[in-house]
C-alpha cells in the first residue's frame, strides 16, 4: 500500500485547505445561525473543481482519484462540515450514479451542469418509513405507454432542495421478481416536473447549512428514458453507490476530528489554568496524546481503504470499518475539544460547540454505525455455519 | 507579449523561526514554505493582463529545488510557464536581481510584476535592482492598475506619504511591485493544479546568468530579538509608588 501524496495531492490538499479558512470559517457561523444554505459559497467551490472530482473529463469532470476526492473533503470537514455534506454528497450520490450508470444520453445531458458545481443533485433512498431497512421502500413507480408515474415521499434527502437543484435520482419500487420480492430501480427526476415539490427540513440540531429536504411525489410522469440503467438493478445501485458514499462520510469524520483537535490543542496551549498552560496538565496531555493518535489511525484506516478502491481491490469492508471507526474518532475527539474549552466550548461562538453537534451525523448518515457492523460482521461470515 | 512574475517561497509568517547552530541560516525541518503574499498579488495582476493583452505568463524564482513548489503554485493559478533558477551559494540582493534581470531579458518579457518586497527579510530591494539592470522604469508599490486602451502602457497607482495618491504613466517596458489592496488573489483550481503538471518548468543556473557579477553583502550571523524582559513591579503605599516611579523613569530610563 502507497499513501504518499502526489505534489499534486499535496497541493490540492492545501488550496482546499487556504479556501475552507479564508472563505467558510468566516461565514459559518452565520450560517449555521441562520440555517442557511450558501449558494454562493457552493458555486465557488465548483468553480474551484470541487463537485466532480471522479467523473469522467469528457462530461466535465477531472477524473480523479478517489485519494484526491476524499482530501478534499477531508479538508473541508477540518473546517465546516455542511459544506464538507454538500460536496461529499454531490460527488458521490448526485454526480456519481449517473457517472456510473446512466446512459450516454443521460450523461450529456446532466453531468456538465452538475460536475461544474451550477446545478446540484439530490439521490431519494430513504423514506419516512424506510431507512436502514431501505428494501421497505414504497415509493412506486409504475410504466405505462413510455411513462413512468411515480408516487410515494423520501426523506433527509441531501442538496435536493436548494435553488439551483436540477434534480433527483430516486430509487421506486417497479414491481415484484419471480420470487416476490420488491424490484427497485433508479429514476432520474428533474426538479420542476408537475406533482414532484421538494421542502426544505428545518430545525436541524447539525449540519445546518446544508441543504436537506423531503420529496413529494403526486403522479408524477417522466419519460421511460428517465430510468438510471438497467430496470431491477436499483439496489445494487444504491449498494454500489454508498459503498463509495461511505468513505466521503468516513473523510467527513476525519477532517472533523482534525479540526476539532487543533481548535483544542490551540486553545489548551494558550489558556491558562493554576499559572501553567491547560495543555501541561497531564490529564489533557493524555487526552490531546489519545486524539492525536486517534486520528493518524483513522487516517491510515481510511487511505488504506480507499487505495483498496483505486487498486480495483473490493473494499466494501473497510470502507465500513473507516467510516465507523472514522464517526467515532470524531465523536470522541470533539468531546474532549469541548472538554478542554470548559465553559467557551458550550458556546457557538467556538467551533468546538458546532464540531460537537455536527459529530453525530456521521454516526447515523449513510449507514448508521449498527448498519456498518452488520456490514463487517457478514463480511467476517459471523452469520455463516461452520 | 510577455508578462514575467517574479515569486519568492518564504516562510509562512506564523512559523517559529529557530536559528541553525552557526546562525547562518534557519532551520527548516518545521518550517511551512509559502508563496510570499505580495507575490501573490503580482501573480494576479499578471493572470488579469493575461486574457486582455493576450500574453504568455512566464514567473521566475531564485530559490533552492524546494522552491519548485511555488513555482507549481502560480502554474496552478493560471501562469503559463516557470524558470526556477538555482543558485550554488548564497546570493545577495544585488547578485538576485542581476541574475533575475539576465533571465527575464532573455525571455523577452516586456512587463514584470512581483510583491513590492518579500515578508521573510523584507529587504524590498530585488525588483528596484531588476529595473535598474534591465534600464527600465520602475514603481515600487502599486495598488491600482490600468491598461491604456491600446494596450501600449499602464497607469500605476502609488501610495505615497500622507495618504497622497501618485498617479503614474507606464510605456512598456516596466518592472511594478505589487501591494495589498491591488487586487484578490485567485485560488488556484483543481482543473488548474492538474493542467499545471503539464505545464514546462525549467531550471538555469545563476552563475550562467551572472557572468562576473558576484554578491556585494555576505551574511555573517542571523540573530533573534532579545526575549522581553520582565516587568518591575512597584509596591508601597503610594506615595513611595510614585517617588519609586519617578526615580525610575527619570534616572534608568530617561525619559522623564
Amino acid at each position: 500500500m502507497d499513501c504518499a501524496l502526489t505534489p499534486e495531492q499535496q497541493q490540492l490538499r492545501q488550496m482546499v485547505r487556504d479556501f475552507a479558512e479564508g472563505e467558510l470559517a468566516p461565514a459559518a457561523e452565520a450560517l449555521e445561525r441562520e440555517e442557511r444554505f450558501s449558494t454562493e459559497l457552493t458555486q465557488k467551490m465548483g468553480e474551484l473543481g470541487l463537485m466532480g472530482v471522479m467523473a469522467p473529463q469528457q462530461y466535465g469532470g477531472l477524473g480523479l482519484d478517489t485519494l484526491s476526492y476524499l482530501l478534499i473533503v477531508e479538508e473541508l470537514a477540518r473546517v465546516h462540515a455542511s459544506h464538507a455534506a454538500t460536496v461529499a454528497a454531490h460527488n458521490t450520490l448526485g454526480v456519481g450514479p449517473i457517472a456510473r450508470f446512466g446512459s450516454e444520453a443521460q450523461k450529456e445531458c446532466y453531468l456538465p451542469d452538475l460536475c461544474s458545481g451550477r446545478r446540484l443533485w439530490g439521490f431519494g433512498l430513504t423514506e419516512p418509513d424506510a431507512g436502514s431497512d431501505a428494501g421497505n421502500s414504497r415509493t412506486t413507480a409504475s410504466l405505462r405507454d413510455g411513462q413512468w408515474t411515480i408516487n410515494g415521499a423520501k426523506i433527509f434527502i441531501t442538496n435536493a432542495a436548494t435553488t439551483i437543484t436540477a434534480g433527483s435520482t430516486v430509487q421506486c419500487v417497479t414491481g415484484t421478481d419471480a420470487s416476490g420480492r420488491k424490484e427497485m430501480s433508479c429514476l432520474l427526476v428533474p426538479q420542476g416536473t408537475p406533482g414532484f415539490t421538494t421542502r426544505t427540513m428545518k430545525r436541524k440540531m447539525l449540519w445546518r447549512a446544508s441543504n436537506t429536504a423531503e420529496l413529494f411525489f403526486d403522479n408524477v410522469r417522466v419519460p421511460e428514458d428517465h430510468l438510471l440503467g438497467t430496470r431491477g438493478m436499483g439496489y445494487k445501485y444504491m449498494l454500489q453507490t454508498l459503498d463509495s458514499g461511505r468513505l466521503g462520510i468516513a473523510a467527513m469524520g476525519l477532517g472533523g476530528a482534525q479540526g476539532a483537535y487543533d481548535a483544542a490543542l490551540a486553545y489548551a496551549k494558550s489558556r491558562k489554568a493554576f499559572g501553567q498552560s491547560v495543555a501541561s496538565f497531564q490529564g489533557n496531555a493524555f487526552k490531546l496524546a489519545d486524539c492525536a493518535m486517534q486520528i493518524e489511525a483513522a487516517r491510515a484506516l481510511l487511505y488504506k481503504a480507499c487505495w483498496l478502491k483505486d487498486a480495483g481491490h473490493p473494499f466494501g469492508k473497510e470502507a465500513a470499518m473507516a467510516k465507523l471507526f472514522c464517526a467515532q474518532t470524531m465523536k470522541l475527539v470533539a468531546d474532549h475539544a469541548v472538554q478542554l474549552h470548559g465553559g467557551y466550548g458550550c458556546m457557538e461562538e467556538y467551533p468546538v460547540a458546532r464540531f460537537y453537534r455536527d459529530a453525530k451525523l456521521l454516526e447515523i448518515g449513510e449507514g448508521t454505525n449498527e448498519v456498518q457492523r452488520l456490514v463487517i460482521a457478514r463480511q467476517i461470515g459471523c452469520f455463516e455455519s461452520a | 507579449m510577455k508578462i514575467g512574475v517574479l515569486v519568492k517561497q518564504v516562510p509562512d509568517t506564523a512559523t517559529k523561526i529557530v536559528l541553525t547552530a552557526n546562525g547562518r541560516g534557519i532551520e527548516e525541518g518545521n518550517v511551512k514554505w509559502v508563496m510570499n503574499p505580495y507575490d501573490e498579488y503580482a501573480v494576479e495582476a499578471a493572470l488579469r493582463l493575461q486574457g486582455p493583452l493576450s500574453a504568455e505568463v512566464v514567473v521566475f524564482s531564485l530559490g533552492p529545488a524546494r522552491a519548485v513548489e511555488t513555482l507549481r503554485m502560480a502554474l496552478a493559478m493560471g501562469c503559463d510557464r516557470a524558470v526556477r533558477i538555482h543558485a550554488e551559494t548564497p546570493l545577495d540582493a544585488f547578485a538576485t536581481g542581476n541574475a533575475l534581470a539576465v533571465a527575464i531579458a532573455a525571455s523577452g518579457c516586456e512587463l514584470v510584476f512581483g510583491g513590492k518586497q518579500a515578508v521573510d527579510d523584507d529587504a524590498g530591494q530585488v525588483l528596484q535592482i531588476v529595473a535598474e539592470v534591465l534600464h527600465w522604469p520602475v514603481v515600487s508599490v502599486a495598488n491600482q492598475l490600468h491598461v491604456h486602451a491600446g494596450n501600449d502602457g499602464i497607469t500605476v497607482h502609488r501610495p505615497a506619504a500622507g495618504g497622497v495618491t501618485e498617479v503614474v504613466e507606464l510605456g512598456f517596458p516596466a518592472v511594478i511591485g505589487c501591494d495589498k489592496g491591488l487586487n484578490t488573489p485567485r485560488y488556484p483550481s483543481l482543473p488548474g493544479i492538474m493542467k499545471a503538471k503539464q505545464k514546462p518548468l525549467t531550471e538555469q543556473q545563476s552563475r550562467d546568468l551572472l557572468g562576473g557579477v558576484s554578491p556585494h553583502v555576505v551574511l555573517q550571523q542571523f540573530s533573534l530579538p532579545p526575549d522581553r524582559p520582565a516587568g518591575r513591579k512597584i509596591t508601597g503605599d503610594p506615595e513611595n509608588v510614585a517617588q519609586q516611579l519617578v526615580d525610575w523613569l527619570h534616572n534608568e530610563i530617561k525619559v522623564i
